[in-house]
């Protein structure tokens, strides 16, 4: 729909890590953990991005914050090109883009209160001073469901849902407008997972947040996500409205990968036909020329072989990068 | 129809002595296998499901001991035997797959040797022997190429494949009862759907009992015929797969239905989570451990730990809302559907 507003477009983008072999080598290979990608992020959307270890979902989004220096291709964020920024000219970007980690338990430091841990990127950025921004915290704490006497205490002294808040707490000290979750979730048990989704679709609604949500579980990602991005080796092949995606899955690696998701239900667990996957995801240090899904793929034909499928607009904004929609 | 048992926990009470005190980590804990069936364990972290197999497989770490109970396999009492007795025992006529697949094979040893190991020790096979039938074992879990793949060494198996060689050691016995404890956790969804397959496949082709451990919902119900869940150290509701996802009849067993989505549904739903902490095993409440988090805790919930109330045939629930006096209420998940 064209009344929504991009906040992140992506161009062509590329992250390659270098793979040194041997001592003399002079010419390393090369990982293509992200190898020409494009997409937008929309202005108080969630887009999900779904795929297998390895597809490069959580090295795009690194990338998007310039965690990872990108290899080539754009950022455009809110209409500038952030990507062959330098670290000064980051930091008001960095203001603006946060990021929630996966594992609770490492993202914290042990030795810092969780109120230091929470007012520090406020002071990084020097946006109050000490008495204000510990007013901040204690503001933060409630919001994320914690008590405002937590702030004293140390990271240990809490649970892995907690923890989560408090990294969720500490990522918007500093009032941002875009947030990377990099499996938020997947650390935690059933019933604390549906409390901190819950709370991130609360704060998104109130704070006017864009989420970029990467995860694998499929059936989570497809109920916080507005669109949802497929990724396999590298490349985008299917980006599409969750409920699209889920009901009209267009290309052959997504049919698989949503064919897989375990069905809470037993009659439906029995009566479902599962699309068992062939072999491996293959190397990306080498990959596979053309489709680079075509190695696993029932439907490739010699083309799939030779040539990379293009990102395409099916209809309705359903985009799939796979020949058998070839006009 | 009468069904053979296999094994049999009667009260299992297992404790941890920390220097904070005792963690009464399992509270008296019965559950029962049949030959050639798959049960599941479902619970949260900290609801005793992995502390009960290791009760079981006696592989406690040194603080931990069981207090009371019985483990019946196959008329023997594992709870009462020396470690030497159950080192015959694991491995060889209970396998075990672990969450870890990485962590629990030996980076310093070849696959072939790791899979031959149990089979020169409790089978008692020649080495030639021990080769050949662990080439077999990668081939029936489907490893491309066993022979080359045996001479291999862990770093070079892929997760999946990984855990397929975890599978082929367990089984490699021929174990009456596999233990797999978060098999496919760590795995990706399409690898879990191969390994899930898979484990379904062998246990009608070798008549394998297996235990699964699980978080994940959508793993029992495809696996499992009958499905324990547990909380706070206790069974809180067990019965068929059926039972438990169609006529839940505890609170707990309502909540985990509740908070999770369902990828069918099309609509928005937001989901609804069971509020509040687990209870701290340190001192577990007097009452149900799930009264605290319960939105239907009565005055006897606080006060008396509910016995497990036969609901219908083989389902049983620990809940008092299901005693004859409690006030009725309408489950909020199911199918509404009653016990035949």
């Amino acid at each position: 729909m064209s009344d929504k507003k991009t906040l992140i477009e992506v161009k062509g983008l590329k992250k390659y890590f270098p793979v040194k072999k041997g001592l003399f080598n002079k010419t390393p290979s090369y990982v293509k953990a992200v190898d020409d990608v494009s997409f937008t992020i929309n202005k108080g959307e969630t887009l999900g991005l779904v795929g297998e270890s390895g597809c490069g979902k959580t090295t795009t989004g690194r990338t998007i914050i310039k965690l990872y220096e990108p290899t080539d291709g754009q950022i455009i964020y809110d209409g500038v090109d952030i990507a062959k920024f330098n670290e000064k000219q980051m930091i008001p970007y960095r203001r603006k883009m946060q990021m929630i980690f996966q594992d609770p338990y490492a993202s914290l430091n042990p030795r810092m209160t969780v109120g230091d841990i929470i007012s520090e990127p406020i002071m990084i950025h020097n946006l109050m001073d000490k008495k204000a921004a510990q007013e901040r915290v204690q503001y933060l704490l409630n919001r994320v469901g914690l008590n405002s006497e937590h702030a004293n205490r140390y990271p240990h002294e809490f649970s892995g849902g907690q923890r989560q808040r408090i990294g969720i707490a500490r990522a918007l000290a500093v009032e941002p407008e875009f947030i990377i979750a990099d499996e938020p979730i997947s650390a935690l048990d059933v019933s604390i997972q549906a409390q901190v989704v819950n709370m991130l679709e609360d704060l998104q609604e109130d704070l006017e947040l864009t989420y970029l949500f990467v995860a694998h579980d499929l059936s989570m990602v497809k109920h916080i996500s507005t669109r949802i991005g497929v990724m396999y080796l590298g490349k985008m092949v299917e980006l599409a409205e969750s409920n699209e995606l889920y009901s009209k899955p267009l290309h052959p690696y997504t049919q698989a990968l949503l064919s897989a998701i375990p069905i809470p239900d037993p009659d439906e667990a029995a009566s479902k036909k599962r699309i068992v996957l062939e072999g491996e995801i293959p190397s990306p240090i080498d990959p596979p020329k053309g489709c680079r899904f075509a190695g696993r793929c029932k439907y490739a034909t010699e083309k799939c072989r030779e040539v990379t499928p293009e990102l395409k607009d099916v209809g309705g904004g359903h985009m799939v990068a796979c020949h058998l929609y070839d006009k | 129809m009468e069904k053979e048992k296999l094994l049999e926990i009667r009260n299992l009470k297992t404790s941890f002595y920390t220097h904070v005190g005792e963690v009464k980590a399992v509270g008296g804990v019965s559950i029962d296998l049949n030959k050639g069936e798959a049960i599941g364990i479902v619970g949260e972290s900290g609801s005793g499901k992995s502390i009960t197999m290791m009760s079981l497989m006696g592989l406690l770490s040194e603080n931990g001991k069981i207090i009371d109970g019985e483990i019946i396999f196959e008329g023997r009492d594992l709870a009462k035997l020396s470690e030497e007795e159950m080192q015959k025992i694991r491995g060889n006529e209970i396998g075990m797959i672990f969450q870890d697949p990485m962590t629990s094979l030996n980076p310093v040893l070849t696959i072939g040797d790791q899979l031959m190991e149990p089979l020169i020790k409790h089978k008692k096979m020649s080495k030639k022997e021990a080769w050949d039938r662990a080439v077999q074992m990668l081939s029936l879990v489907g490893i491309p190429s066993p022979e080359s793949r045996m001479k291999q060494y862990p770093h070079e198996f892929s997760g999946g494949m990984r855990q397929r060689v975890m599978i082929a050691m367990a089984l490699a016995c021929e174990p009456k009862l596999l233990i797999a404890d978060e098999p496919t956790t760590a795995l990706d969804v399409t690898i879990q759907a191969q390994i899930l397959e898979l484990m379904k496949e062998l246990k009608d082709k070798i008549n394998t009992s297996i235990i699964l451990i699980t978080h994940d919902l959508g793993v029992v119900a495809d696996v499992c015929d009958r499905i324990n869940v547990m909380y706070g150290g206790l069974v809180a509701e067990t019965g068929s797969t059926r039972d438990i996802f169609y006529r839940p009849k505890h609170p707990y067993t309502w909540g985990l239905l509740k908070s999770i989505p369902n990828p069918k549904k099309d609509e928005k739903e937001r989901l609804k989570p069971i509020e509040g902490q687990p209870p701290d095993l340190l001192k577990p409440p007097v009452g149900c451990p799930f009264a605290d988090r319960c939105e239907y805790a009565m005055k006897i919930c606080m006060q008396q730990r509910p016995p497990l109330f036969e609901v219908g045939e083989g389902h049983k629930a620990a809940c008092w809302l299901n005693h004859p006096d409690a006030p009725k209420v309408e489950p909020p998940v199911g199918r509404g559907e009653t016990n035949e």
